[in-house]
């Protein structure tokens, strides 16, 4: 890590004095345990704060969405393949992006690590070798990192950079080791009185606040669908439909588009898990179309292009 | 003010006294979250949460607020007048609130009730009726900072009866008429549980992190502060979700529209957030914030400028530290504090 932490500076440090970029969107060390700030080097100076670690959970290709100027961002496997999939719905030009590859060890899922340690209060959470060392204020414990890593981290098939000027250290393991297509779409197993229990149970504790939408890489509508309001689609409150409907139509527009980066799951303050969502719409393109979105720079992607033979969707 | 002593195997004594006249809750532990939930037994009584997820303004304020609803049937009698709701019990009782939160019931009082003739009744009606029974802090989250904010773990501002855990015992002191007469029944507390007290105050203030002084703030001229260069930078991470404002307890913005659904309409009020590009934009198109820099920097002028400035030197912020723990991008408001303090004004051209 230290080196790559280096490589990181170092490169960051170069591309900004000599005028390539304007800026080099990265990480820099969080001031709470388990994250890291997505951060803006404008000088060489700043980039001595680029971090790189397992906590680094922001999808920094949402900051190139109308931002001005050239710009380096510092892109593991997810990030690279939101740049893929904005580049080809016109929201970034390539020619103003220089990304800088990295492998991704699998990021760190925060509320699994909280789950271990029930109201106690984590002070400092580092990696050492393959543990999380975690304490408290008076306590110190190991969490294997393996298994509190994030759901999406776990069933990762592309953790290297897939676009890329550069690559930052050396290009590691593709997967995650978990199997996607075992764990995908858990709900199509219950009928559909428990499908429909179990959505309500998962959103419940939803408050409207748009951290997932925010920062999703694919949601940059200007005037997003829940604030249109002539007409009006979906209230505002707290009525349970209204929160349902934004969530359930929020995963549609990422059908075909969704790389499963997480960020909306760690965005969450209420750690929902509304990738039980796409992940099911996922495994639908992937299944009628195959395809995957962001993996490279020719395939158009299905759901924006009508072809005469594309398959027929029904409610199975 | 009166220090009254029972013994927490005891506290069912109180809580008996509490439920006869309101509905009582309490934060409760579930897994990883804590919440405020009715209170039923003694037994369920939690004393060593931090503090709960989210924070007690839904109280007085819900995050969804019928106001008045009306019959959208133009032939109905009485046409589409609006309706008030019919008298709703709202007797509340919150025992285990922690000082920071009862504190910004107390800024938010001002701001719902300041001008007579902008008074919030929705608020003040659910305020007026409810007893606070605060839980003074003794083991202080990492995030908090509320002595930096006029407040500090053992603040007493806003409650009736603050609650000081003595282990087997708990020291009662209560605060106002409502809650001197609520704790009259008991012992007297005597003087060496009141130093005792004193000392977990102090214990607990210790580790608590100061932020920059609020005066620094206060000592620069508005207008400098507003241009200065550093909110080029603050704002960038920012999403403008309205995480921050949501768990915030002194935030108080929000929403009016109607809702109708066939014959039946309703006016309702919504959380907003001034984080919203919506927040601002005018009917004509015009959005005096429509940048993300204007939005982030106004979050944070708002609660560390403006509103100590019309209300003698509040700010609005009680160092609760929520934002700090819920940010998604980790924005912390304790480094903006610090930057808003060391900002350099005017900016050097």
């Amino acid at each position: 890590m230290k080196a790559l932490i280096e490589q990181i500076r170092d490169r960051a440090a170069e591309l900004l004095s000599s005028g390539r970029v304007d800026c080099v969107i990265g990480y820099k060390q969080g001031t709470v345990p388990m994250q890291e700030q997505p951060f803006f080097a404008h000088t060489p100076e700043d980039a001595r704060q680029l971090t790189w670690s397992v906590f680094c959970t922001q999808n920094l290709a949402n900051f190139l969405i109308n931002r001005p100027g050239k710009n380096a961002v510092l892109a593991k496997g997810c990030v690279s393949r939101s740049i893929v999939g904005l580049i080809k719905e016109n929201q970034i030009d390539r020619d103003d992006v220089y990304i800088l590859g990295i492998h991704s060890p699998g990021m760190v899922g925060a509320s699994k690590v909280q789950e271990r340690f029930p109201g106690k209060v984590l002070h400092q959470v580092t990696l050492e070798g393959g543990e999380l060392v975690v304490q408290g204020l008076d306590f110190t414990e190991k969490v294997p990192f393996d298994e509190v890593r994030r759901d999406n981290c776990i069933t990762c098939t592309h953790r290297n950079a897939t676009l890329y000027d550069e690559f930052i250290g050396e290009k590691g393991e593709e997967t995650g080791g978990g199997d996607i297509d075992k764990v995908a779409a858990p709900w199509d197993a219950l009928n559909p009185d428990e499908r429909w229990e179990s959505f309500n149970q998962t959103f419940q504790d939803c408050i409207r606040c748009y951290a997932c939408r925010n920062a999703c890489p694919l949601c940059y509508c200007d005037t997003c669908f829940v604030d249109e309001h002539n007409p009006q689609w979906c209230g505002k409150g707290q009525q349970q439909t209204d929160i349902q409907t934004f969530h359930l139509l929020r995963a549609f527009h990422c059908a075909g588009r969704c790389v499963d980066c997480g960020a909306c799951e760690s965005a969450c303050p209420m750690g929902i898990r509304m990738r039980l969502l796409t992940s099911r719409l996922e495994l639908n393109v992937r299944e009628k179309y195959q395809y995957s979105p962001g993996l490279d720079m020719e395939s158009v992607p299905p759901l924006s292009y009508y072809r005469q033979d594309d398959p027929e969707i029904n409610s199975d | 003010m009166s220090d009254k002593i029972l013994k927490k195997s005891e506290i069912g004594l109180l809580l008996d006294r509490l439920r006869s006249e309101y509905r009582t809750y309490a934060p409760a532990r579930q897994g990883t979250s804590v919440d405020w939930k009715p209170l039923d037994r003694a037994e369920d009584l939690c004393w060593t949460f931090g503090n709960t997820d989210m924070s007690p303004k839904k109280f007085f304020f819900p995050q969804t607020e019928r106001l008045m609803h009306f019959n959208n049937d133009p032939e109905a009698p009485e046409g589409r007048a609006m309706q008030p709701e019919s008298e709703r019990d709202f007797r509340q009782a919150l025992i285990g609130i922690r000082p920071c939160d009862a504190k910004a019931f107390r800024i938010l009082d001002r701001v719902f009730g300041k001008a007579e003739s902008a008074r919030d009744p929705y608020w003040q009606e659910k305020r007026e009726k409810a007893l606070l029974i605060g839980l003074a802090c003794k083991d202080p989250h990492p995030s908090c900072f509320c002595t930096s904010m006029q407040c500090g773990p053992h603040h007493r501002e806003g409650l009736d009866v603050l609650m000081t855990d003595l282990d087997d015992q708990v020291l009662l002191t209560g605060l106002t008429d409502k809650g001197e007469a609520l704790i009259a029944e008991f012992a007297d507390a005597p003087a060496d549980l009141l130093e005792q007290a004193e000392e977990q105050k102090q214990e607990a203030e210790k580790p608590i992190g100061a932020v920059a002084n609020l005066d620094n703030i206060g000592a620069k001229d508005l207008l400098e502060l507003y241009e200065a260069g550093i909110w080029d930078r603050i704002n960038e991470p920012c999403l403008t979700c309205g995480t921050c404002t949501f768990y915030c307890p002194v935030c108080h913005c929000f929403d009016i529209q109607d809702e109708t659904q066939g014959t039946y309409g309703h006016r309702i009020r919504n959380w907003d957030t001034c984080m919203s590009r919506l927040f601002t934009l005018h009917t004509s198109g015009h959005n005096p914030r429509g940048t993300k820099k204007d939005r982030v920097r106004q979050r944070f002028m708002h609660k560390f400028k403006y509103m100590p400035m019309k209300l003698e030197g509040s700010a609005g912020c009680v160092g609760c530290g929520r934002c700090v723990q819920r940010c998604p991008v980790n924005l912390d408001v304790r480094e903006v504090i610090d930057q808003m303090g060391r900002a350099v004004c005017p900016e050097p051209v």
